[in-house]
């Protein structure tokens, strides 16, 4: 388990991260979600012990951070941000010293490091120099470093940050596989990766934390969740006659489409097929939304809404 | 203790999968043979020992030394690695002291790659070896000090340009502080027990009596003990700092 007690850092006189307490469960994927400069790569900085913290304390499976740290550091694997690597090593070197930090020797280390090495499909570049890798080579062989140990508990601090959506995708399914019995923290700006990974979203902004729940629980502070959306012809005649509904709250029209959102009395969306079947409108589409966590995250971080 | 020579054996790797080895192997090699024969006057001399070599180390150090030092702790903060290599189960000491003794046997190769200058003394004359031999040791302590220096402002610094040139300035004040030019400065208005000690800080004067063969504790302990107080002070530093 990982447990942090009222993290606090500042930099002078900026608070970057503001009396954050939680605790994550073994079989976890949390994301750390926020803003740029929100405090998640501080925060990571902090678990991993790279950073003091200001005041507050974190425990990696109760051995702290300050005062056990080679105990917590041994049970963590750490990405930081940008994925630093000793470029001028080979793919092979640098993970050989990384497993021998770790403490392997000999036939453990050799076998360590080709697991991950296979785990990475890292095989056609072991060979190579760091730095003449493409970034989704890089990236990998980031990731292969902080699984090599097989630790029970992962800090990524956004793993899929410029890569391109294949990369993206196979990163995603490699933090997914992985996942298990095991703690995962994926720090992240990316919303769909939220919903396609985590179990669990933490979003901060200003250092501070400001919600924490599971990615459905989010989507369901959206004024979305359980919306409906038409796309049809006659959009205005439509809202004029689906506003009037008592499960309808309200009605909006944006780019070409008409959207109706719940009143909570009621089912929304069984009234609004009722309504189209009777009226006969020519409807070419009709979508009950489960929420949109960009409107939530904007919401809850406080950033004014653009005007449509 | 036991990633110390995990980080020491990185360090080496690095070393030598990059031009920077051999580039300051041979420019080392090149700038003590030009030292030693043309301003030395080796040859004219016509005496057999090793003074016109070593007489000039110190001012090759003060230049090669932080040119090795310099990219210790910078280069490792500009590229965020210190972040990989201090959230490894590796102290911050064994990080430390793994990477100067890394830097401080490198150094050591390039001394020992001098031997034929040895060779050639010995072919020619009939010099004293157990001079040659402490003068080696003494030329390696005081790189070792330069060393330890240049790494403490390494840390301080994401510029290796910029830890070059604090290192230059701090190594030559500790090089000339034996000088009359640096004493005179203080001959006058402080007592005589201070400017003793601001002398004895000198690298010049302990390095200068050690290669004329004399295996003084004092000045052994007066190397060991600079070395310990700039990597202390690089370990605070690094610690200052390695998060800006």
């Amino acid at each position: 388990m990982i447990r942090a007690q009222s993290l606090t850092r500042r930099y002078g006189p900026l608070l970057a991260v503001d009396n954050l307490s939680f605790e994550v469960e073994p079989g976890t994927i949390l994301g750390f979600l926020g803003p740029n400069g929100a405090g998640k790569s501080t925060t990571m900085k902090m678990l991993t012990g790279f950073l003091e913290p200001t005041s507050g304390s974190a425990q990696i499976f109760g051995h702290d951070i300050r005062n056990d740290g080679l105990a917590a550091r041994r049970r963590l694997g750490y990405l930081p941000e940008g994925a630093p690597l000793y470029g001028e090593l080979s793919v092979e070197r640098f993970l050989s010293f990384v497993a021998e930090a770790r403490g392997f020797r000999g036939d453990e280390l050799r076998r360590r490091r080709h697991a991950a090495i296979d785990r990475l499909n890292l095989g056609e570049v072991a060979g190579q120099t760091i730095e003449t890798l493409s970034k989704g080579f890089k990236r990998r062989v980031g990731i292969a470093q902080a699984i090599l140990h097989d630790p029970p508990a992962l800090i990524l601090d956004e793993p899929t940050d410029g890569l391109d959506p294949n990369q993206k995708h196979e990163v995603r399914r490699l933090i997914s596989e992985m996942s298990s019995d095991k703690i995962m923290i994926i720090s992240t700006h990316i919303l769909e990766e939220v919903d396609a990974l985590c179990t669990r979203a933490m979003i901060i902004a200003r250092g501070r934390l400001l919600a924490d729940d599971s990615p459905e629980g989010l989507l369901k502070r959206s004024r979305y969740h359980n919306a409906v959306t038409l796309v049809l012809d006659d959009l205005q005649v439509a809202a004029s006659r689906l506003g009037e509904l008592s499960e309808a709250a309200e009605v909006e029209v944006r780019r070409g489409r008409l959207t109706i959102f719940p009143s909570g009395r009621g089912d929304l969306f069984e009234a609004v097929t009722r309504v189209v079947r009777e009226s006969g409108w020519q409807v070419s589409q009709i979508q009950l939304e489960s929420g949109r966590l960009d409107e939530v995250f904007r919401t809850v971080t406080g950033a004014p809404e653009r005007a449509a | 203790m036991s990633n110390l020579s995990v980080v020491l054996k990185r360090e080496l790797a690095s070393y030598f999968a990059t031009p920077v080895a051999y580039v300051f192997i041979v420019i080392y090699l090149i700038m003590s043979a030009v030292f030693t024969f043309y301003l030395g006057g080796f040859f004219e001399r016509e005496i057999a020992d090793l003074e016109p070599f070593f007489r000039f180390h110190p001012w090759l150090y003060l230049f090669l030394v932080p040119a090795i030092g310099m990219r210790l702790w910078a280069e490792e903060r500009k590229f965020g690695t210190v972040e990989l290599l201090l959230t490894l189960p590796i102290t911050a000491t064994e990080a430390v002291l793994g990477k100067f003794l890394a830097a401080w046997l490198f150094i050591g190769l390039a001394l020992v790659l001098t031997f034929p200058i040895w060779i050639t003394v010995n072919i020619l004359g009939d010099p004293d070896n157990g001079v040659i031999v402490a003068a080696y040791l003494g030329s390696w302590l005081m790189a070792g000090g330069f060393l330890a220096i240049s790494a403490c402002l390494s840390a301080a610094t994401r510029t290796q340009v910029v830890a070059f040139i604090l290192s230059v300035v701090v190594c030559f004040l500790f090089l000339l502080s034996g000088l009359p030019m640096v004493l005179d400065l203080f001959r006058g208005w402080l007592p005589q027990a201070i400017i003793d000690g601001i002398a004895n800080l000198s690298f010049l004067v302990h390095f200068t009596s050690i290669s004329r063969g004399v295996l003084d504790v004092r000045d052994l302990l007066y190397f060991v003990l600079v070395i310990g107080f700039w990597l202390a002070a690089n370990r605070v530093v690094l610690e200052l700092k390695k998060a800006d």
